[in-house]
């Protein structure tokens, strides 16, 4: 109580609040008192700080504004109306030299990619790793579930099919492309559900077991595409420590999870994914990993068995890669475009996932 | 002459997050930086990430009393923007050995090494914020960031009277404080 007391007298000496005779006894505390002059100066030094803390916020926020107002307004050019030959040299001279190095050292690489492929692909079936996909008896007793509020609607799984297993998957394309992880889609198909309960039949338009990615396409006239999605999809890779959350569907309801990112490196040293430190469950499989600004970074897709909190992530330049090869599949998959645009950064997290969980899905595959 | 005192103006301006000030400074700089980023091995995202610290270091030199800007605006920006790239790509292993932009610049090494303190101190003061809990972290958010009154706070909150919601966030900042100091000082 008397610390109490002690802080609202000096906050109110520090802001000029005391009355001229309360001013002259307290300056005379602190002449006599060299505890309390101590606690006057670091308090002063932390009420700077605080607003130090507070104008910085302020400015950020304003730069924000002021970069969406004026690309609204077409002072600014993100991308999209370059002249193409400028794009060309400017693509060619940004790469030159990394093509050149690349090329030189592709013939020894190429040697040892027959090894590390088989390295890579037995990491999963490692009896320490846990798929975080859901097994068949939670499904199906979420489905009878479900099942009970919403009697009305009749699911969209095929009559003689069975549930086979469950996850989550986000869009990277509004005309309902949705990249999920290969191990969820366990059967000959897939529905998706998004966050108001509503499901829509796919397709499995690839599936990657080495880089454990998959991409569903929504094939259903009842869906309406969104507008725009609002984050992008990282080509870098991120750094320690970086704070990341996450969106999925370990059970019926989208469930929000936050943690940092703790190693560069996945399960014994696998280098397509981040070894991250957030509280996983089954289901949480195929979910976006987000960075604090609402950019994606990653896909959940393992966790370590007798570890807690450790899970591992896909890294996000690996959905670069698939899109490509799916590009590269057929001509009905040309116009496939990741998203370009973020728009959450400097938000806060609440207006984020707002807009994020229209994008996160929750994936059934079902089989016969 | 007039372009001095338009610069000054616009300076003042920022100090005081006048958002007018703010956006002629970003119109008038932000092509060039972005056309910089984008031909040495940026993104886009990247070019604004850049840009928009470098406006940040600018406004926190402004603040300080001893302010003067002995070069132009445009000439300051795009010196700590060059600085902050070539360190960015050098972090992410990407540096190439060279760097395009043949723009003129000023030594600004002193004031990014202020910058990144102060960055590091505002890190510290969210982590510690964070870490508080609620109703804790908005009740001290709501007071001494958006400066509301403490009436205002009591009704928000619930407290029943305005010396208890007082009372309430000096003990939250007692927390605040000790968890501030207990990061700042291993950091020092």
């Amino acid at each position: 109580m008397d610390d109490i007391l002690l802080l609202d007298a000096i906050e109110r000496y520090l802001s000029g609040e005391m009355s001229p005779e309360e001013r002259a006894y307290f300056e005379n505390l602190r002449n006599t008192t060299p505890e309390i002059d101590q606690m006057v100066v670091e308090h002063n030094m932390f009420l700077h700080q605080i607003a130090d803390y507070s104008a910085n916020i302020q400015i950020k926020q304003t730069l924000h504004e002021v970069h969406q107002n004026l690309l609204e307004r077409g002072d600014l050019n993100e991308g999209g109306t370059l002249s193409t030959k400028g794009k060309v040299i400017q693509f060619f001279n940004k790469y030159k030299r990394v093509t050149a190095i690349a090329a030189s050292v592709g013939g020894v690489i190429a040697l040892f990619i027959s090894g590390l492929a088989m390295y890579f692909s037995t990491a999963v079936n490692d009896p320490k790793l846990e798929q975080l996909g859901k097994d068949l008896e939670v499904v199906k007793k979420n489905q009878q579930y479900q099942g009970n509020i919403i009697n009305e609607v009749t699911s969209k799984i095929p009559i003689n099919a069975r549930l086979l297993s469950g996850g989550s998957g986000f869009l990277v394309d509004v005309k309902g492309y949705i990249v999920t992880n290969a191990h969820i889609l366990k059967g000959t198909g897939a529905i998706v559900v998004n966050s108001k309960g509503k499901e829509f039949k796919s397709s499995i338009v690839l599936i990657d077991h080495v880089k454990d990615l998959a991409i569903l396409k929504i094939n259903d006239d009842e869906y309406e595409a969104i507008k725009s999605i609002p984050y992008t999809i990282q080509k870098s890779n991120s750094d320690l420590g970086e704070e990341i959350f996450t969106l999925g569907y370990p059970r019926n309801e989208i469930v929000y999870g936050m943690g940092y990112l703790s190693a560069k490196s996945g399960f014994n040293g696998d280098s397509l994914s981040y070894q991250i430190q957030i509280s996983a469950n089954p289901g949480n499989s195929g979910g976006p990993v987000f960075n604090k600004n609402g950019e994606v970074i990653g896909v959940l897709s393992t966790k370590q068995a007798q570890a807690d909190g450790v899970a591992f992530a896909v890294k996000s330049k690996n959905i670069h890669s698939i899109i490509e090869d799916l590009k590269k599949s057929d001509t009905a998959f040309q116009r496939v475009k990741l998203p370009s645009k973020s728009s959450l950064k400097g938000v806060e997290r609440k207006v984020q996932i707002n807009k994020l969980e229209d994008c996160v899905y929750f994936v059934k595959a079902y089989g016969k | 002459m007039k372009g001095d005192t338009n610069e000054q103006a616009l300076l003042k301006g920022l100090a005081h997050n006048d958002s007018k000030a703010v956006e002629t400074i970003y119109k008038d700089n932000f092509n060039m930086i972005q056309t910089f980023i984008l031909n040495n091995n940026g993104s886009y995202d990247e070019a604004r990430d850049i840009f928009q610290e470098a406006m940040i270091a600018l406004y926190e030199k402004s603040q300080t009393d001893s302010f003067v800007l002995t070069c132009q605006i445009k000439t300051y920006l795009y010196s700590v923007c060059r600085r902050l790239w070539l360190k960015r790509l050098q972090q992410m292993g990407r540096f190439t050995g060279s760097v395009d932009g043949f723009e003129e610049t000023v030594a600004v090494e002193e004031d990014l090494e202020t910058h990144e303190k102060r960055n590091a101190e505002f890190v510290i003061m969210d982590r510690a914020l964070n870490s508080l809990g609620e109703p804790c972290k908005s009740l001290l958010q709501g007071y001494y960031l958006k400066k509301m009154d403490m009436n205002a706070l009591a009704a928000e909150f619930g407290y029943t009277n305005a010396d208890n919601a007082k009372n309430q966030k000096y003990k939250c900042l007692m927390r605040l404080k000790k968890l501030f100091f207990s990061q700042y000082n291993i950091g020092e």
